[in-house]
C-alpha cells in the first residue's frame, strides 16, 4: 500500500514538475516575445514558405482549423486550387500538409489561434481564410471602399496588403497601413 | 601568349550563342529530344506566347496574361497580384536553373493557361525561346 502510494507521488510529483517547465517556458516564450503568444505563429517552414508563397501570401497554418488544411491540401485538391493549379510532387505535398496540420489554428495556444478554433469549431470547414467568422468581425467596421473598391488591396484575401507585419505573424491593428487611405485610424 | 588566350576568350564570349543556356535547361532539352522532338521551332514558341485561350473563369488569357511580353522586366499574376519575377535569364539568373521547378511550371501553366498539359515539342520550343531572351 505505501510502495503505491509512494508511486501515484512521484508520479504526480513527475507531472507537476514537468507541467511546470511547460509553464516556465512558455512564461519565458511569452516574455521575451509578447507578440508570439498574442498572434499567430510565423511561417517557419522554409519549404511552405517557398511553395505557398511563390503564388500568394504564405498564410500562416495558424489562420486555419487543420480540418480546412486537410480539405485543402490533397494531390487532388491541389489540381484546382481557388480555380488554379497548384500541383505539388508527392514528397512535397507531404511536408507542406504535415507543417499545416502540425501547426493548425487548433493545434496552437497563440490567442488569434485559439480564437479562430473557436470560430470554426461547430461549423464544417472554411476553405477560405475570409469565410471565417472571427476574422471576418474583426474587418466588419471596414468600409467596402477601402478594401474591394481598393485598387491597392482588392480583397481580404491579400493580408499582407494592408498588415505590414503579417509575415511576423503579427495582425495587431498597431501595424495595419491601408493603402491610398494613409489617414485612416481605427 | 597569356593575351591572346584572354582575347581568344573574350572572343569565344561574344559568339557564343544566344541563349543563356544553363546545365538544367541543356538537360531538359535532350530529354525533351529523347521524348522524340527533333526540330525546335522557337518563332512558334514566340507566337503561343501571345495566343489566347479561354481561361476556367471565361476570361481570355494567354502566357502574357501575367509574365508580359517585356521579358526583361517583371510581371504580376492576374488573380492573386502577386510580382513574377523577370522570364529572361539575363536579368534573372534564377530563371531556368532548376529542371524540378521548370517542368513544376510548365505543368501548372499549361493547365491554367491551355487547358492541358503542354507536349515536349511545345516545352522544348518555349525552353529555347525564352532562354535566349
Amino acid at each position: 500500500m505505501i510502495r503505491k502510494i509512494s508511486v501515484a507521488t512521484a508520479l504526480a510529483i513527475t507531472l507537476t514538475v514537468t507541467s511546470a517547465v511547460v509553464v516556465a517556458e512558455d512564461l519565458a516564450e511569452a516574455i521575451l516575445t509578447p507578440y508570439r503568444q498574442k498572434e499567430i505563429v510565423p511561417v517557419d517552414n522554409k519549404q511552405y514558405k517557398e511553395e505557398c508563397g511563390s503564388c500568394h501570401y504564405a498564410y500562416p497554418p495558424g489562420l486555419l482549423p487543420s480540418k480546412s488544411w486537410e480539405k485543402l491540401l490533397t494531390a487532388e485538391a491541389l489540381k484546382k486550387h481557388f480555380g488554379e493549379n497548384a500541383e505539388l510532387d508527392a514528397d512535397t505535398l507531404k511536408v507542406i500538409h504535415d507543417y499545416a496540420i502540425a501547426n493548425a489554428a487548433d493545434k496552437s495556444y497563440h490567442k488569434r489561434s485559439r480564437k479562430i478554433a473557436i470560430a470554426t469549431e461547430n461549423i464544417e470547414a472554411p476553405l477560405r481564410i475570409t469565410e471565417v467568422r472571427y476574422i471576418k468581425r474583426k474587418h466588419h467596421e471596414i468600409p467596402e471602399k477601402m478594401i474591394k473598391g481598393n485598387k491597392d488591396v482588392k480583397s481580404l484575401s491579400y493580408c499582407d496588403a494592408c498588415h505590414t507585419q503579417a509575415n511576423k505573424g503579427v495582425f495587431d491593428e498597431d501595424t495595419v497601413k491601408i493603402p491610398n487611405y494613409p489617414d485612416w485610424d481605427d | 601568349m597569356k593575351r591572346l588566350i584572354t582575347l581568344m576568350i573574350i572572343a569565344a564570349v561574344m559568339v557564343s550563342p544566344e541563349a543563356m543556356a544553363s546545365p538544367a535547361s541543356d538537360s531538359l532539352l535532350a530529354k525533351y529530344k529523347a521524348d522524340g522532338v527533333t526540330k525546335i521551332d522557337a518563332a512558334k514558341a514566340k507566337a503561343d506566347w501571345t495566343k489566347e485561350a479561354k481561361g476556367e473563369d471565361g476570361e481570355t488569357i494567354s502566357c502574357s496574361t501575367c509574365h508580359g511580353t517585356d521579358f526583361s522586366k517583371p510581371g504580376k499574376h492576374r488573380k492573386t497580384h502577386k510580382v513574377i519575377d523577370p522570364m529572361s535569364p539575363r536579368v534573372n539568373a534564377d530563371r531556368f536553373t532548376d529542371e524540378k521547378k521548370i517542368e513544376k511550371w510548365f505543368k501548372r501553366n499549361c493547365n491554367d493557361t491551355w487547358g492541358r498539359e503542354c507536349t515536349s515539342q511545345e516545352k522544348a520550343d518555349f525552353l529555347s525561346f525564352l532562354t535566349a531572351q
